[in-house]
């Protein structure tokens, strides 16, 4: 079974994330960069699914030259090889990203592509099924659950209200929802070999692949609206405290 | 050339789900700023009879395409039955709901049109021809504008973040034919909580966390019962096994935003926050007077939530008499 997994860096989800003075971007000074908490269970998935059917499993990640890091902890996990686009300062959009991951995982033959189903920095929803789309497989998202026999795969996804058991053949993309796995940590015998495994680095402007120009910018950045101070409701009993509550909603706050 | 919008509706088991309201309602309000016809598109089996529904929100066309094939609402068959509803309108601009199903039609659309795309917008408005989108990042510790170039400029909508607003529209319904490729794609089982208020669509949510201490949840339910809402999650009790994945509110669970989020036994984490700050009003119970949630609620209570929580519910089901 040859896996590919897609690994975004992203500032951790402790960060607190402040707008830049100027412009559109966050501040980034004292951020803690991590691998993608979605991008993580599809390690972990890849791997276990190694673990049963053999083969390789394959990181891929689009980002500078810091991305390196988290490709470095998804080898010490287990990966096999790391692949590195190096955007060379280009701005991409969440198309432009899968035009650029596909193009790089059409030269391989994988019968299995794995992806987070966002990253918690931009929350795109986008970049699994567009690049399934772009390489004309079938995707299944938000998956709790897969199982793979004989060129195919069955998947639980979530969905609104519920669950869909899905099935599809291979090739194909899936993406990760919580609840999928527990993502291991990397060993220490692990982080030592990831020092010594190579890191394929790649240029943009020699993949072959042209993300085209960027149709979705950002143009402004601002806080979201903070709550105001809020109140604390005393009194003497639990009873007193929920009756002048109830009465704050429903005279102030009229919700109920 | 591209003109009008086409909103992309939805349904579940022949009814429609609010969120088709508020995306026409959005595209309504995009069709009075750069003009053209509003269509709403509406996909499934046997949906002929709701599919009026829409005009009640402004849509000028109803396109419905009505196959078989779209029984389940697979995001394989859907996203192919939008692509041709879209091919057949040519519309400047797509709205779309960033639910499930929306979001995985979306993503794909958008791709196959090489069109750009802004996902789980709270707000859209179109400032000299341009469209802009609001849309919420970092599990929403900022909001961003992004402006969308090249046609059908696809808006992802988040489910409660716009109104539907109800006005007259001429409503003519039109069949549309859907050619559906064959696909490897099958459904083997639909598992529905039945009689569960989905988390991002409910009024009222109460939540709980550790501070619940195991695994039953019946203050809270009943509380959230006596109410009409729905039972959420953190990340802790959910770690903890007490409650479902599908539970969680935050940063990596689910971003909700009812008019009321009663928050009992949960410290206020920064990922938790996230997934709650765009609530109308937030209550905290809490027994410990320094939680960091008091700071972002509305308002608080300390005390033990097993005695606050069953006091509440007796409030409230005084006032309901
Ligand atoms: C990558 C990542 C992603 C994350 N994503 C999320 C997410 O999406 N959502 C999320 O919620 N968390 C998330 N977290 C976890 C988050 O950091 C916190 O650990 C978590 O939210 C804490 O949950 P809690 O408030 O229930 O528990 P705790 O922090 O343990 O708080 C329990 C609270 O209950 C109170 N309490 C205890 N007993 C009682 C009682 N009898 N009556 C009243 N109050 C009582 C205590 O005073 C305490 O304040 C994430 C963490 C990471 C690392
Ligand atoms: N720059 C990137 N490099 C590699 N994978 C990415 C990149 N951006 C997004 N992905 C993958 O796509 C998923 C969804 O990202 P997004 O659409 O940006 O929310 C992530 O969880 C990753 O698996």
């Amino acid at each position: 079974m040859e896996i590919a997994v897609l690994l975004k860096q992203v500032p951790a989800t402790e960060s607190l994330i402040e707008v830049a003075e100027k412009g559109a971007g966050i501040k980034t000074d004292g951020i803690k960069w991590v691998i993608n908490p979605y991008d993580e269970l599809a390690i972990e998935e890849a791997l276990q699914i190694r673990g049963e059917a053999g083969g390789t499993v394959t990181v891929f990640s689009l980002g500078p030259e810091k991305a390196v890091e988290a490709l470095r902890t998804a080898l010490a996990m287990g990966a096999d090889t790391a692949v590195r686009i190096d955007p060379e300062g280009k701005v991409l959009d969440g198309l432009g990203t899968a035009r650029v991951l596909a193009g790089e995982l059409k030269k391989g033959d994988f019968d299995l592509i794995v992806a987070g189903h966002r990253a918690v920095d931009d929350d795109n929803f986008q970049v699994g099924p567009a690049v399934a789309e772009l390489m004309g497989i079938p995707h299944i998202s938000m998956v709790i659950r897969q199982d793979l026999s004989e060129g195919k795969i069955r998947c639980a996804r979530t969905i609104d209200g519920g669950i869909l058991v899905l099935e599809t053949a291979l090739p194909a993309l899936i993406t990760t929802q919580r609840g999928l796995n527990e993502p291991r940590y990397a060993s220490l015998p692990g982080i030592m070999k990831a020092k010594k495994k190579p890191i394929d680095t790649r240029v943009l402007s020699e993949t072959g692949t042209d993300p085209g120009e960027p149709m979705v910018e950002t143009i402004a950045m601002r806080p979201p609206p903070q709550r105001k101070e809020g109140r604390i409701i005393e009194g003497e009993r639990a009873a007193d405290k929920a009756a002048a509550l109830v009465k704050a909603l429903r005279e102030e706050a009229k919700v109920i | 050339m591209s003109q009008g919008i086409l909103a992309i509706t939805e349904q579940v088991d022949g009814a429609f789900k609010n969120i088709s309201f508020e995306v026409v309602s959005a595209g309504k309000k995009i069709a009075e700023s750069i003009g053209g016809q509003l269509t709403a598109a509406v996909m499934g089996s046997g949906i002929a009879a709701i599919a009026e529904q829409v005009a009640e929100y402004g849509a000028q066309r109803i396109m419905v395409a009505d196959h078989e094939g779209l029984k389940d609402g697979l995001s394989d068959t859907c996203t192919q039955a939008a692509a041709q509803l879209v091919a057949r309108s040519n519309p400047a601009v797509v709205v779309i709901g960033a639910t499930s199903l929306g979001k995985d039609i979306a993503a794909r659309l958008s791709a196959r049109l090489s069109a750009p795309l802004a996902m789980d917008c709270v707000d859209v408005r179109v400032d000299a021809g341009q469209v802009i989108a609001t849309r919420p990042m970092y599990g929403g510790k900022v909001l961003a504008d992004v402006s969308l170039s090249g046609t059908p400029a696809i808006v992802a909508i988040r489910p409660r973040a716009m109104e539907a607003v109800a006005t007259p529209g001429a409503g003519e319904v039109e069949k549309v034919d859907i050619d559906l490729a064959d696909t490897t794609m099958s459904l083997i089982e639909k598992q529905m909580e039945t009689g569960k208020i989905e988390l991002t669509e409910a009024d009222v949510v109460v939540t709980g966390g550790r501070g619940m201490g195991g695994d039953n949840f019946a203050v809270v339910e009943t509380l959230a019962k006596t109410l009409d809402g729905a039972v959420g999650a953190s990340r802790s009790a959910v770690d903890e096994g007490w409650r479902p994945v599908s539970d969680q509110v935050g940063q990596t669970g689910k971003v909700v935003a009812p008019n009321l989020y009663i928050a009992c036994g949960v410290s206020g984490a920064i990922q938790h926050l996230a997934g709650m700050a765009s609530s109308r009003v937030v209550v905290a119970i809490n027994k410990d007077p320094e939680a960091p949630i008091f700071s972002k609620c509305d308002f608080g209570i300390v005390g033990d939530l097993f005695d606050v929580v069953p006091a509440v519910t007796a409030e409230i089901e005084k006032l309901k008499g």
